[in-house]
């Protein structure tokens, strides 16, 4: 006789329970919401819910609900055209310190979330949105760092006053060269640098008689240099993505040297990319007057001054000879608005500055009051050029004034910058200054974006092809293997429900392929039922009665299926081991699809048979 | 409903000798064309842009063409994708233009014919040059890496002579079903790679299944040629070969034809790599575990070692 024991039974039905009850969240849909994140020290509490709540009473706005989360607060609708007239609103009403972003919420009730259990996560395949894999220039972070190191130097040598007479980075790897006059000022100077930067390795030199100090950065210095400027990216992309209004964007690290980006469901990827790159920053120094440019342009810039660029030529002339020493960095910029210049109507960026950099300027305005400081403007871009058939990348640094005004009076950490361009131009750079810069310069080395209506339509063909694929394997199964090819078409449904439920527990990205890889196991998955079917039709034609077929062929076929399934696994965690971002999804389904058949097709099937033939005299099987 | 009422008893291996030359014909005719023509690869792999749009109304190429020489991307490659209203648009790298710039630049351009109508951006994808490289580099390497695994697991689950003919019949499927890919000029690209692996764990799939019964029947008959036993577990998997193989392949037919464009060239490799795979496992696997001198004796359970002979006991070494 054919009886399973009742714990056999207990247990399945408890997985197939288990795997409904989280599967289920995926058929409540989404609501359409409004999430409110919180910028800068900007806090999301009671008072400011129930501010929102009754400003959209007010408008007449029906929404579902009202919540605060993690980072925020979401408000849900009945509909996108309310959701999109309350972004406006909110974002009207909460001003620069909140980013509303539209989101598409999962609908699931309480009891179920109150469970975990969610949805699954939709890659952007499916949902529309963008994928950017970016890399840092690490050799420009490297130079960065020893520019910084020489300008450092020379300060630290200026406060102590100890006389050098030249300080520059060689090109011989990332070292710095000083000149003295003698020994004795190198060797002063020497004692004080190891004493401030003890990680510098510090080298004194002789060459033509000339005292010289060799300064090096050490490859483990070099290292951390990398790694600080990785970090320090990601910070800025966190918070320029933050700026765009993204709801659940995902910044991180790959690898040493790349960061992914993505933002699922954004609709102006231009815009995206072009704030994302953006390296803009702003340096403020002083203009020479009276210089003459012509002869600068011609030779060389006097000393302790260079030539810019401006991008006004009509009120500045096409250079400006500007002073080297900088008076504040955009770094030192804590915050920025866009603006109207109430004089003249052109746009214009209202500048916070933090403690140090307000210091700065007020001393700077105090001393040159009546003469005129420039606002230079830096971005650097990459671009991609053939020579020769060869893509040769090429980076380009523009430095450029944007403005140079009289200093009118005093003033420190707050005023305003003109000659931003179009008012569209002032709000990017004002979300650039408050962003923050990045530490060095990327570049987007991959780029997938899926429009919102490919998304919807990737998710409507998938979802069509499963159904398709699974009632032709259901008929074949029903005509083929009668009674027992019922019994395995019950064990594909769970088993579509189970790795639909896996899928939500682990909350893996569902993707195109993803959904490729649950069809190819629909079609796999009957494989264990095929050879155990097989397998009872060959012990009955040897004769052998019924309910010994039953157990000969589920117990013959077992080391069979495992074999067969084992080495597809195999192949499916080398897909995941190396694929990248969709072959993962195949290579996940694909093993979550393995895994449950394995449980569905064996010991599903054999309780639903034992229960069928199990207990009573058989002459015939329906198979 | 049965397709063999009693078992089967087709001769298969007296015709491995015809097996073996078309096999060697396609293995050689796929590796010729791969050599020459090699593979039509996909941006995943080239690098580069592409871009698709969607139109309202069914696109006039030529126009469509015309837009964006005018706009100076005469070297852009479009053609449609799927329907008339779906336009794809390859892109090389462009002198002084960012890539970022350039799907910029190309949909801004269409979105200013007038004469084209409503134009909706449907997917941008950009695969720099290194990245590119880094692909195929691994895609490369993950082949590898499943074929070896997979060598070492049935090595220590059956014998080596199976495990060369398994690794042999994964080969002959992988360069076959490539060979198609040549030949056609069909595209390339990271999902067809994924389909490729996949068509490795399921050929595998089918092979070990047919290896397990030669092995179950090699210890249960006490008579038999090894081609004997090799033919009897053919014929008898054969209903079960089948069945498989045309479950699978419904279900990639409806994602063939039901699950758009994207997904074309994976449900293609997957149905070739199907069909040459379940050929192989009959012919090429078996054929090969006999043609390497499978017998008898390498398939009896292992006995324990002394077991029936505790004398030998001491001189282990």
């Amino acid at each position: 006789m054919n009886q399973y024991p009742t714990w056999k039974y207990v247990l399945i039905i408890t997985v197939i329970l288990t795997g409904v009850l989280y599967a289920l969240p995926n058929l409540y849909g989404d609501d359409p919401a409004v999430q409110i994140s919180p910028l800068r020290g900007a806090t999301v509490d009671e008072a400011s819910l129930t501010r929102v709540s009754e400003m959209l009473k007010g408008e007449g706005i029906p929404f579902k609900s009202i919540e605060q989360i993690e980072r925020g607060m979401l408000v849900r609708f009945d509909n996108t055209e309310t959701q999109l007239k309350a972004k406006d609103l909110i974002a009207e009403m909460m001003g620069d310190d909140y980013v509303p972003a539209l989101n598409l919420s999962p609908a699931t009730p309480d009891w179920l979330t109150a469970l975990n259990a969610a949805p699954m996560y939709l890659g952007l395949d499916l949902r529309g949105g963008v994928h950017f894999l970016m890399e840092v220039d690490m050799v420009a972070a490297a130079r960065q760092a020893g520019e910084r190191y020489v300008s450092d130097l020379r300060s630290i040598l200026r406060g102590e006053k100890v006389r050098y007479l030249s300080i520059a980075k060689t090109n011989r790897g990332y070292s710095i060269d000083i000149k003295f006059r003698n020994a004795t000022d190198r060797d002063t100077a020497q004692g004080i640098i190891r004493k401030e930067y003890p990680r510098l390795l510090l080298e004194p030199e002789l060459r033509d008689d000339d005292a010289f100090l060799v300064v090096t950065i050490s490859d483990e210095e070099l290292r951390e240099t990398k790694k600080m400027a990785l970090q320090q990216n990601i910070i800025t992309l966190r918070n320029r993505v933050n700026e765009l209004g993204v709801a659940e964007p995902v910044v991180q690290q790959q690898g040493e040297n790349r960061i992914v980006v993505q933002l699922p469901g954004i609709q102006d990827t231009a815009r995206a990319k072009e704030i994302l790159g953006a390296t803009a920053t702003l340096e403020f120094r002083m203009v020479v007057e009276n210089a003459n440019v012509e002869a600068a342009l011609a030779g060389r810039p006097p000393v302790g001054t260079r030539l810019y660029k401006t991008r006004d030529a009509a009120s500045y002339g096409s250079h400006l000879l500007l002073k080297k020493r900088i008076i504040v960095t955009g770094d030192q910029i804590t915050d920025a608005a866009s603006g109207i210049d109430q004089d003249n109507g052109a746009a214009a960026v209202f500048v916070s500055l933090d403690g140090k950099g307000a210091r700065k300027m007020g001393d700077n305005t105090r001393e040159n009051l009546g003469k005129r400081m420039a606002v230079v403007f830096i971005e650097n871009k990459v671009t991609t050029k053939r020579i020769d058939g060869e893509l040769v990348k090429t980076k380009r640094k523009i430095e450029e004034v944007i403005n140079a005004a009289t200093i009118q009076g005093v003033f420190s950490n707050r005023f305003q910058i003109t000659g931003v361009g179009t008012p569209d131009e002032a709000r990017d750079l004002a979300l650039l200054l408050r962003a923050g810069a990045l530490a060095a310069p990327i570049e987007i080395v991959e780029e997938r974006t899926v429009g919102p209506s490919l998304g919807q339509d990737n998710i409507d063909q998938g979802v069509i092809s499963v159904i398709v694929g699974f009632i032709a394997v259901m008929i074949f199964m029903a005509l083929w293997y009668r009674v027992f090819g019922l019994v395995a078409i019950i064990a594909l449904t769970v088993n579509l429900v189970m790795i639909v439920a896996v899928l939500s527990m682990l909350q893996a990205t569902l993707t195109l392929p993803g959904i490729a890889g649950i069809v190819l196991t629909v079609g796999m998955a009957v494989d264990a039922n095929v050879l155990i079917f097989e397998r009872i039709r060959e012990e009955i034609r040897s004769g052998n009665s019924p309910q010994a077929s039953i157990n000969a062929g589920y117990d013959k076929a077992l080391s069979t299926i495992a074999d067969a399934n084992i080495t597809t696994l195999i192949a499916a965690l080398v897909l995941y081991t190396f694929g990248s971002g969709p072959i993962k999804g195949f290579a996940i389904t694909l093993s979550i699809g393995i895994v449950s058949s394995m449980f569905t097709a064996i010991m599903g099937t054999r309780a639903v048979i034992n229960l069928i033939y199990g207990s009573r005299k058989v002459k015939k099987l329906s198979i | 409903m049965q397709i063999f009422n009693k078992e089967p008893s087709f001769d298969f291996m007296a015709k491995r000798k015809i097996a073996l030359i078309v096999s060697i014909l396609l293995v050689i005719i796929s590796i010729a064309s791969l050599a020459t023509r090699g593979l039509n690869f996909g941006i995943d792999f080239t690098g580069g842009t592409l871009i698709e749009v969607g139109y309202e109304n069914s696109a006039d190429l030529s126009e469509v063409r015309a837009t964006l020489e005018s706009a100076g991307y005469g070297d852009a490659i479009t053609q449609y994708f799927g329907s008339s209203t779906d336009v794809l648009i390859r892109v090389p790298p462009y002198e002084g233009m960012t890539n970022a710039d350039l799907s910029t630049g190309v949909l801004n351009a269409l979105h200013g014919a007038s004469s084209l109508g409503e134009v909706e951006m449907r997917r941008v994808e950009f695969v720099g040059p290194q990245v590119g490289e880094e692909l195929t580099e691994k895609g490369g390497l993950a082949m590898i890496y499943a074929l070896f695994g997979i060598l070492i697991y049935i090595t220590l689950r059956f014998e080596k002579r199976f495990a060369v003919g398994s690794v042999v019949a994964l080969i002959h499927d992988v360069i076959i079903t490539l060979g198609i890919f040549s030949i056609l000029r069909l595209e390339f690209d990271l999902t067809t790679l994924a389909a490729i692996l996949a068509v490795i764990g399921y050929s595998l799939n089918d092979t070990i299944v047919v290896f397990d019964r030669i092995r179950e029947n090699f210890r249960k008959m006490r008579k038999g040629s090894p081609v004997e036993v090799s033919n009897r577990s053919i014929n008898q998997m054969l209903s079960r070969t089948l069945v498989t193989s045309f479950t699978t392949l419904f279900v990639l037919t409806a994602l063939f034809v039901l699950g758009g464009e994207i997904i074309h060239s994976f449900a293609t490799a997957l149905i070739i790599g199907i069909v040459v795979g379940t050929y192989s496992s009959v012919y090429v696997a078996s054929a090969t575990a006999l043609a390497l001198g499978v017998s008898k004796q390498d398939l009896m359970p292992v006995k324990k070692e002394g077991e029936n002979d505790p004398d030998i006991l001491g001189d282990q070494p």
